[in-house]
């Protein structure tokens, strides 16, 4: 049936697009992995790709401190915000405003990330940089990123709230629970699994984000020694250097790339051993 | 779904009341009202400082002085050529690949399963890595270079798995009766899913598409290194042609005194999407189901 014979087509090149992608960021990785060597991407004293591989300075560290920092202080806090709004409006608010504060947090899940780093860059950052100069720190990347992974633990913890059976929320009334002992007792355990994949889901989001932390961070190649240190992301390093890198350098920025793949994919192998764990269960 | 017996008789039914409860109650109500207010103030700021600078002329203008006077005209032409192009390319491999999917899976097993877990990862990818991709595949090896053409089919990738998504969900949605109804006239497969399936799941794909089209406008690190900053009004697909975030991006840190020009595009941004936003939740809520139920 040449019917099926297409659609199979299709269905390769849609398939397909994971393995080239992955295919070239090793494929453009190699040159810099074979001349540089993996061990001083985390050795070397510094930053400066551009001299070559023999003079220059490839270490990734601090860039892959400042993304962590960044996606693991979101996550800290996007986490029980996050929680509290999907509670807010499965279980707190009133029907109507229910709707709404809904429909908002999926208008906060739509704002580009240029537009929170825009207004990272003009409102946030000077605000505080008047508390603490320069403004653009860590601090304002992780704040900035906090809003933007919020909406993703909110509205996925919220769909796995709806998916706790009526029956379990009968029980507990007919047993005179308050609201909130049910909900600590009976239903976040229940829905336990589903909340935990929204927390991993927003932090693979948040390693990956590029734009706004490009804009509010500062972008000094450093390990940060506090929150108020300006700071670069594995992903801002790329945005910022591709454009003019050559040779061993542009290897370089593919081999940050591939670090940042491993990481997400590590990620979703969580989600998806969480989520059998839950269908077996 | 039955509404959950607190949200309604909670007041009543409580027995045991302890402070815990009523300290249960302010936190929620705290952390909503902080997220209406941030809300409010992002877009409040947006407002406030992007509409003096919007007019007729800002959509109809070239940009001049670097972007800090003029308008927006060549890069709203850009941004929709790449959309375009980004939709062509998409639309046929996901809604293939969904029919793929949704109708085929039972028979092709371990295909689905390999297509559906691949599609799971490729969503997963970070923007700037498909930046990465498409400056190596279409930008050099292809040798496209910075051109809509080459953006287009960067963001095409990126679509997909929200696309096929999608689309599957829409075609899942009909009911076994109209294939059972189908094969019982002694049509084939083929005039099933042409004649049938497809205009009853014509909404799905439609949310599909313009959820696409959603997630497409709003990306900006992809772009940077496939369609490029040139802000001219692009003559073909093989021009450079700068993306509407892009514009908001290079006005917000390279230019100096961008930032009114900068406020302007992303409350045009942000209204396009709103638009998208509200066209989707129409399409659910109306068209959807009662194509569906109702036929």
């Amino acid at each position: 049936m040449t019917l099926l014979w297409a659609l199979r087509f299709l269905a390769a090149m849609a398939a397909g697009i994971i393995v080239l992608v992955v295919g070239f960021l090793i494929v453009e990785s190699i040159p810099a992995l074979r001349s540089v060597g993996l061990l001083r991407f985390i050795n070397d004293p510094g930053w400066h790709p551009a001299a070559g591989a023999l003079h220059g300075e490839f270490n990734l560290g601090p860039m892959l401190v400042g993304t962590l920092a960044a996606a693991g202080g979101a996550v800290l806090l996007a986490t029980p915000l996050g929680l509290g709004s999907a509670l807010f409006s499965r279980f707190y608010a009133p029907a109507t405003a229910g709707r709404w504060y809904r429909r908002l947090v999926e208008v906060l899940a739509g704002i580009p990330s240029v537009v929170y780093g825009f207004w990272g860059l003009v409102v946030l950052a000077p605000l505080i940089g008047q508390w603490q100069p320069p403004g653009q720190s860590l601090l304002t990347g992780t704040l900035i990123l906090t809003l933007m992974i919020l909406p993703t633990v909110a509205l996925l913890s919220e769909a796995s709230l709806r998916s706790v059976p009526a029956s379990y929320l009968r029980g507990t009334a007919a047993l005179g629970l308050s609201r909130w002992a049910s909900i600590h007792g009976v239903v976040l355990p229940a829905a336990r699994g589903g909340i935990l994949t929204s927390i991993l889901l927003a932090t693979g989001r948040a390693l990956g984000e590029t734009m706004a932390l490009l804009m509010v961070t500062g972008n000094v190649v450093q390990v940060p020694r506090s929150m108020f240190d300006p700071v670069r992301m594995l992903t801002s390093n790329i945005a910022l250097e591709l454009g003019y890198a050559m040779d061993n350098h542009r290897s370089a920025l593919f081999v940050s790339g591939l670090i940042l793949m491993a990481l997400i994919a590590a990620l979703v192998a969580m989600a998806e051993w969480i989520s059998d764990e839950r269908l077996h269960a | 779904m039955p509404e959950a017996p607190h949200a309604r008789h909670g007041a009543r039914t409580r027995v045991v009341r302890g402070g815990s409860d009523r300290a249960a109650t302010i936190v929620m109500w705290g952390i909503a009202l902080l997220i209406t207010a941030v809300f409010a103030w992002i877009l409040g700021d947006l407002i406030r400082h992007g509409l003096p600078h919007l007019s007729w002329g800002f959509l109809t203008q070239a940009p001049s002085d670097a972007g800090r006077a003029g308008g927006i005209a060549p890069i709203l032409v850009s941004t929709m050529l790449i959309l375009g192009v980004c939709l062509v390319v998409s639309a046929p491999i996901g809604v293939g690949t969904a029919i793929l999917l949704s109708e085929f899976s039972a028979r092709g097993g371990w295909y689905a399963r390999l297509v559906r877990r691949s599609l799971d990862v490729l969503a997963g990818v970070p923007s700037i890595v498909f930046g990465l991709f498409g400056n190596t595949l279409f930008s050099i090896y292809l040798g496209m270079g910075f051109s809509i053409l080459s953006g287009g089919l960067t963001l095409a990738c990126m679509v997909l798995p929200i696309l096929i998504r999608s689309t599957e969900a829409g075609l899942r949605d009909v009911p076994d009766d109209y294939r059972k109804a189908g094969a019982a006239l002694g049509l084939s497969q083929q005039a099933v899913i042409w004649r049938i399936l497809l205009p009853a799941a014509a909404p799905g794909l439609l949310v599909g598409l313009v959820l696409g089209t959603g997630r497409a406008l709003a990306e900006t690190a992809a772009l940077l290194f496939t369609s490029g900053y040139v802000d001219r009004m692009p003559e073909s697909l093989l021009d450079s042609g700068r993306a509407l975030s892009v514009h908001i991006y290079d006005l917000a840190m390279n230019v100096p005194g961008g930032t009114g020009r900068a406020y302007a595009s992303a409350l045009v941004l942000i209204v396009l999407l709103a638009l998208i936003n509200l066209v989707t939740a129409w399409l659910a809520e109306h068209w959807l189901h009662r194509r569906i139920t109702r036929t």
